[in-house]
């Protein structure tokens, strides 16, 4: 298989009819595939902490290395995975330009946000035990 | 959709459309197909519940606790048990759309089969998971 399924037209252009149709279609598809193993890890080790009223629980799973790698590895791929499929739904639903436009762009900025705090209060649970704060 | 087809304003003449919801009987392949983007938007939403819990535990105590209190709530708990089959289901209903962008598994019956596997295996994963955690249950 080529590396990107082009016309030799569109590959002079330098796009797909979408522009970037098939640059989603594959990260969707990889995002998918890495969260099939990093959820899997992350749900089986959340099911039990979910019941614990004791913040230190979570830091102490947290305090793991594999379990902070896993997890953010998992958060990196998941926060990307949602942000592709509301793109889908936004532009499936939405007619109004600038109302697709508009939304667009908030979705890319809330998922990017989530997931930097979601990554940031991993560091923190880590690091905050790894160094004894 | 003629609605966006008519023109580029969004107030447009609503024109009429031939009729699909109302006449087309829903089948397993159709009624996974919106359940697999009901499910995945369902868990953009628990997401933001994951991400709350996340932070309190890291940085609010206060958060954390709330959290903890929606989580034992019926409502929660109904929330729960509704993000955890909405999980499994687009897990199982996702590796079956790899399977296709595979190439593979297209034949009709293929289909049906699998798409009334993805269920088996949504709903015995929701009811094991909740068994073994909630409620202590070990075989």
């Amino acid at each position: 298989m080529n590396g990107k399924l082009l016309t030799p037209l569109a590959r002079v252009r330098g796009l797909g009819s979408a522009g970037s149709g098939t640059h989603h279609w594959r990260w969707q598809r990889l995002t998918a595939l890495a969260l099939i193993p990093l959820s899997l890890i992350f749900v089986f080790s959340v099911v039990f902490l979910v019941s614990s009223d004791n913040e230190r629980e979570v830091a102490v799973w947290l305090a793991s290395p594999f379990f902070a790698l896993m997890t953010m590895l998992m958060l990196a791929a998941l926060f990307y995975h949602a942000r592709l499929g509301t793109q889908v739904i936004i532009e499936d639903y939405i007619s109004r330009a600038c109302l697709k436009a508009a939304l667009l762009a908030a979705n890319s900025f809330i998922m990017i946000l989530f997931a930097a705090m979601s990554m940031l209060a991993v560091l923190k649970l880590h690091l905050g035990f790894q160094l004894f704060l | 959709m003629s609605e966006s087809l008519s023109s580029g304003q969004g107030a447009s003449r609503q024109r009429p459309l031939s009729p699909h919801l109302q006449i087309y009987r829903p089948q397993i392949t159709s009624a996974l197909s919106i359940l697999h983007r009901i499910t995945g938007f369902a868990m953009v939403v628990g997401t933001m519940a994951l991400l709350a819990w996340l932070w309190g535990a890291a940085y609010s105590p206060p958060l954390f606790a709330a959290m903890y209190a929606f989580f034992v709530h019926p409502l929660g708990r109904l929330l729960m048990l509704g993000w955890t089959f909405a999980y499994y289901f687009h897990l199982a209903n996702g590796v079956r759309h790899l399977f296709w962008d595979a190439g593979r598994g297209f034949a009709l019956d293929n289909v049906n089969r699998s798409g009334y596997a993805a269920v088996v295996f949504a709903v015995a994963f929701t009811a094991a998971t909740w068994l073994f955690a909630v409620y202590g249950v070990r075989i």
